[in-house]
């Protein structure tokens, strides 16, 4: 199937009965994927907004605590996501080709970098829960004595626990569309299933593009 | 007049048989249903709580219940009632069965998401429902911090429930947009989409923006109670106005997810009983979008008296009032539609006319509240209990009648006996005015809302409530009665008893499996009654 031609579209896989071509079915699932996408930005705002109330009524503090967070460690895995992004483009883009091999390939990958930036943030969750530097009134860590420092680590504990969630469904997707991938279910006729995960894989990267700067580079 | 159920013998009931059938359907039409029937009971157990609290408030000092128990039975009325049954009552049950059927589509765009969203919301409300058993729930449905962080009450699985229902909502609403942009029938252009989809077009992009922030506003305070973070807690430097602000900016637009769609059913009941074009047709789903809007930018004035500054105050008041506008054209509209219409007094005309009624209170007593000034004085009190029921119960769940007796047979094939539709109609619209009316007046008195207990000279006009209240629950079991003897044994309907002219009546009642046996082709509005007399069904 890898070679069809671009000129008869879709005939291959029977579509849902309600769809009339299956081309109509691709468009549908794209433009609920980016609804989807739409919601998933605005369950993000509730915890930016409250990150920018806490910004404004306790500035100092949200600077001078962000120092505890290793930013190093932050950059680590903002590189890390942006290369998975970009071996998930070049699994969308082989499967749209119909190239087996490239897509499952690209897929590991992906999925390896998405467990490298867990091991990074296990690391750093585990030195925090050492440390006692935790969320509210868990928080116990006395080297630093700054009042509401508790509320910051709150936002960042919810913020990257939130976005680490993602991540985990997201590997848990891309591991599922290697096993279909492997059974050749993909080419030009059909590659919802991989399109769709990518444009997911990508904002997945995006709300960690705007958490990197927001948590770690606090000025 | 032969009907065509029997001509084709395949219909979504009898397309396959069996509890499983039903349990792991696609079909909308099945899954409407059943979302009908859990909401269903979910409103009459809403509706228990509901007549708990007006006994209880029968006289003055406690009677049947503890306070304890009172703030108990209001809680779960209030909580049962927004997230299990008015939000999703005309948008899950009605409009997953109409929504395909009025453009002409097989199905929704994604109807195994359709199936989850109903199991979604089993679970949430399984969940919040598991409390009733467990300590209770004592917050009201509001979840105000910090009380609702302190209280030792359940409320931890009442917010987790609210927040899994929520899915079911967004799910919904997302379905619903995909499905009427990629599956119109050919012909079915923008301007031809029948005003009901229009409404439900508009509430699922509300849907869709506004329950994501209940659901992070949930998850916050559940953290909050759990391991205790703060942000909404004033002891560790939170602050619980933001929960406020957060809670309002979902549950104001959410206000309009419950009250778009009913208007969308009295967008498209009025003109099929006065046998003329809706008046107005694109002033109308501009309206519908213009309160979409609109709703989103009005939260704070469910907050004037929490600490919100006087500009803030002052900037929500005006955008509160400008709702009014496109309301106002609607209202206008419908009753542009009636004059000088063959009107017919069918149940769902009954309805309707009812719900322009009781809504127009409703909506006129919201500018009252938003009028900062006045609401210092009304806020808290039973007033704005009134308001909203007149709106909720007046607006939504009088529109909800309509179109449940306006659709029963199309969902069933079969006409429920009008004589008692109707006495129960008047029992509905006697009863509601019975019972809230009062509580304006109560309100400006000073009762305040959320209370146990109230003042001796207060009695006459709480006794009066209380008495409307069991008028207003024997509507709702005759209508109950009335339309399963329907189902039982009314006659059969025909495919278009009403002479309607959306695509849903274009086809058998109860309609085949796939809805249509040939995909129709639309040439023309929804609403074209010009000498369409000839069409109407023998139900005079």
């Amino acid at each position: 199937m890898a070679q069809a031609t671009g000129s008869v579209p879709h005939h291959e896989r029977h579509h849902a009965h309600h769809f009339k071509t299956g081309m109509e079915e691709f468009e549908a699932c794209k433009q609920g994927m980016w609804i989807f996408l739409v919601t998933e930005v605005l369950f993000f705002a509730g915890m930016f907004m409250a990150y920018a109330v806490l910004r404004v009524f306790y500035p100092q503090m949200m600077k001078d605590v962000h120092q505890l967070l290793n930013w190093k460690m932050g950059a680590l895995n903002t590189v890390i996501l942006i290369s998975s992004s970009l071996s998930m483009a070049l699994a969308v883009s082989a499967a749209q080709r119909g190239e087996r091999e490239k897509i499952v390939r690209n897929l590991w990958i992906t999925l390896m970098f998405a467990a490298g930036f867990l091991v990074v943030k296990y690391f750093e969750y585990s030195h925090k829960i050492h440390e006692a530097i935790l969320p509210g009134k868990l928080y116990a860590y006395h080297e630093l004595s700054v009042a509401k420092a508790p509320l910051f680590f709150s936002v960042y504990f919810v913020m990257t626990g939130i976005h680490g969630l993602h991540v985990i469904i997201g590997m848990g997707v891309i591991y599922w569309l290697i096993r279909r991938a492997s059974r050749n279910e993909f080419g030009p006729n059909y590659f919802t299933p991989v399109e769709m995960t990518g444009l997911y894989w990508h904002f997945v990267d995006l709300v960690w593009i705007y958490l990197f700067p927001l948590l770690y580079l606090v000025s | 007049m032969s009907h065509p159920a029997s001509a084709h013998g395949d219909n979504y009931l009898n397309h396959s048989h069996g509890l499983k059938s039903w349990l792991f359907t696609l079909d909308h039409k099945r899954i409407g249903i059943m979302y009908l029937f859990v909401i269903l009971g979910m409103f009459l157990l809403g509706g228990l709580f509901a007549l708990g609290v007006r006994l209880e408030l029968f006289s003055p000092g406690m009677q049947y219940l503890t306070m304890d128990q009172y703030n108990r039975f209001f809680t779960y009325h209030g909580a049962i009632m927004v997230f299990m049954v008015i939000i999703p009552l005309v948008p899950a049950a009605i409009a997953n069965f109409i929504l395909p059927m009025q453009i002409g589509a097989k199905d929704v765009a994604f109807p195994r998401w359709n199936l989850v969203s109903f199991y979604v919301y089993i679970l949430g409300a399984t969940i919040a429902a598991s409390t009733l058993f467990l300590k209770g729930v004592d917050t009201g449905w509001t979840f105000y911090a910090p009380y609702s962080i302190k209280t030792g009450s359940s409320a931890t699985l009442v917010l987790l429930g609210a927040f899994i229902m929520g899915f079911s909502s967004i799910l919904t609403g997302l379905n619903f947009i995909v499905t009427i942009h990629k599956l119109r029938a050919p012909g079915l252009t923008w301007d031809r989409l029948p005003l009901f989809l229009w409404a439900i077009y508009a509430t699922s992009i509300i849907q869709v923006l506004a329950t994501p922030v209940l659901a992070i506003t949930l998850l916050l305070l559940v953290l909050e109670r759990v391991i205790g973070i703060g942000i909404f807690d004033p002891t560790l430097g939170g602050d619980p106005v933001l929960f406020q602000h957060f809670f309002w900016f979902y549950s104001h637009p959410a206000v309009y997810i419950m009250v778009l769609p009913a208007m969308g059913v009295i967008s498209d009941v009025i003109p099929v009983f006065s046998r003329k074009p809706v008046f107005g047709y694109k002033a109308i789903a501009a309206a519908t979008f213009g309160i979409a809007l609109v709703s989103f930018v009005v939260w704070g004035h469910h907050m004037f008296v929490s600490g919100q500054s006087d500009f803030a105050n002052f900037v929500f008041s005006f955008l509160t009032m400008l709702v009014a506008v496109p309301t106002g054209v609607k209202v206008f509209s419908w009753l542009g539609t009636m004059y000088k219409g063959s009107l017919r007094f069918d149940t769902p005309m009954l309805y309707a006319m009812g719900f322009l009624f009781v809504f127009t209170i409703g909506g006129l007593t919201g500018v009252f509240l938003a009028v900062v000034s006045v609401d210092v004085h009304l806020t808290g009190t039973y007033f704005v209990v009134a308001h909203f029921h007149y709106v909720m119960v007046g607006g939504t769940l009088l529109a909800f009648l309509a179109g449940l007796h306006y659709w029963f047979p199309k969902f069933s094939g079969k006409m429920y006996s009008e004589g008692p539709a109707r006495l129960a109609s008047w029992m509905i619209m006697v009863g509601f005015n019975v019972t809230f009316f009062p509580q304006f007046i109560l309100g400006v008195l000073g009762m305040p809302r959320r209370y146990a207990d109230y003042l001796p000279q207060l009695t006459t006009l709480n006794r009066i409530s209380t008495t409307g209240s069991w008028l207003l629950g024997l509507g709702f079991l005759l209508v109950a009665w009335n339309l399963a003897r329907g189902l039982k044994s009314g006659r059969a309907s025909g495919p278009n008893p009403w002479g309607a002219l959306t695509l849903e009546w274009m086809t058998a009642s109860p309609p085949p499996h796939e809805n249509f046996l040939v995909e129709p082709v639309v040439t023309d509005g929804p609403y074209e009654y010009r000498g369409e007399k000839a069409l109407m069904g023998d139900n005079a």
